[in-house]
């Protein structure tokens, strides 16, 4: 770790397409942000991973059926299954979904529109690494901009993330038809974290809203919590 | 070998872009109850043993090319 600044690793896929803001956004709220090659067939000693959004393999089949096999993905994989903090963004949610390190699915929005403007957030949980800067039942400002962010789970399996909480973000205006207004989940483990919305787009009041910060900020102090006691 | 694959949204499964369709259709004056659209993906297999390409188009689909969530699919294993 530099200057107590914990590196976060955003992995580029060829269509990703915010990872720059990720990184911008990452540096800002205090990490050391490093941009991970898909084809890189392991990671760098990063404390976390945050898959961004954009329009990986150009979204071909389904979004984020392909990247899920990209190189990068197996230590992806093999990061999160030893505890690491992974989190996806948008298209990084969606790519998490199809990899199967989180529950549900993403689908085309119920409006057929895609969809770009704030949306109103309510938070559920706050006892997660992703979400530990925010106040219980807080309503966050961040923005979407999706054509596939309407998340599904059969009815089986939304009671079963009721039941274990792992439904951390809900929308308060549902943009895309969303099932339980679901806009994050977090895996039972409770490392892997995707949500549609953008927090990266939303770090600085003059684009509208710094919620976002809330969010990332989470994530890095985690991320720094984890550094120093690997350290 | 050619073989191809179907792959459907499952009953149930909201599809906005069927329903828009089956709209239009109707604005067209055709009699239309229902409408659901789905994927295509024909193959062209290194030919052999169809019993064994079947079980191989089953481990496509199951792994890449339909959603288990919420797709099903048909495979059809065809005479060049």
């Amino acid at each position: 770790m530099t200057d107590g600044r914990p590196p976060i690793g955003v992995i580029v896929f060829p269509g990703s397409n915010d990872d720059g803001d990720a990184v911008l956004a990452l540096a800002s709220l205090g990490a050391d942000p490093k941009p991970v090659w898909h084809a890189d067939p392991e990671l760098p000693d990063v404390a976390a991973v945050v898959l961004p959004g954009g329009f990986s393999y150009g979204d071909y089949l389904r979004c984020g059926a392909i990247a899920r096999f990209a190189p990068v993905m197996g230590a992806v994989s093999r990061f999160a299954a030893k505890g690491g903090l992974v989190f996806g963004i948008c298209n990084g949610f969606q790519v998490l979904c199809e990899a199967g390190l989180l529950p549900g699915t993403l689908r085309p929005n119920a409006s057929l529109s895609f969809v770009c403007r704030d949306s109103a957030l309510t938070v559920e949980r706050t006892d997660t690494p992703f979400t530990s800067r925010c106040r219980p039942h807080q309503h966050l400002t961040i923005p979407v901009k999706h054509g596939e962010g309407c998340y599904f789970a059969s009815g089986e399996l939304l009671a079963r993330l009721e039941a274990n909480r792992q439904i951390v973000l809900r929308y308060d205006d549902n943009p895309n038809g969303s099932i339980g207004d679901v806009a994050a989940v977090v895996s039972e483990g409770g490392n892997v974290f995707g949500l549609m919305p953008h927090p990266e787009h939303a770090v600085d009041p003059l684009l509208g809203s710094a919620d976002g910060s809330l969010i990332l900020g989470s994530l890095v102090d985690a991320a720094r919590e984890r550094a120093l006691v690997a350290a | 070998m050619r073989a191809t694959v179907l792959v459907r949204p499952k009953p149930g499964i909201l599809d906005p872009q069927g329903e828009a369709v089956e709209s239009s259709l109707r604005q067209l004056g055709f009699a239309v109850e229902g409408a659901r659209i789905g994927r295509v993906v024909d193959l062209e297999l290194e030919d052999g043993d169809p019993a064994q390409a079947r079980q191989e188009l089953e481990r496509m689909c199951e792994e890449l090319l339909a959603n288990p969530l919420i797709e099903s699919y048909e495979i059809t294993v065809g005479p060049t």
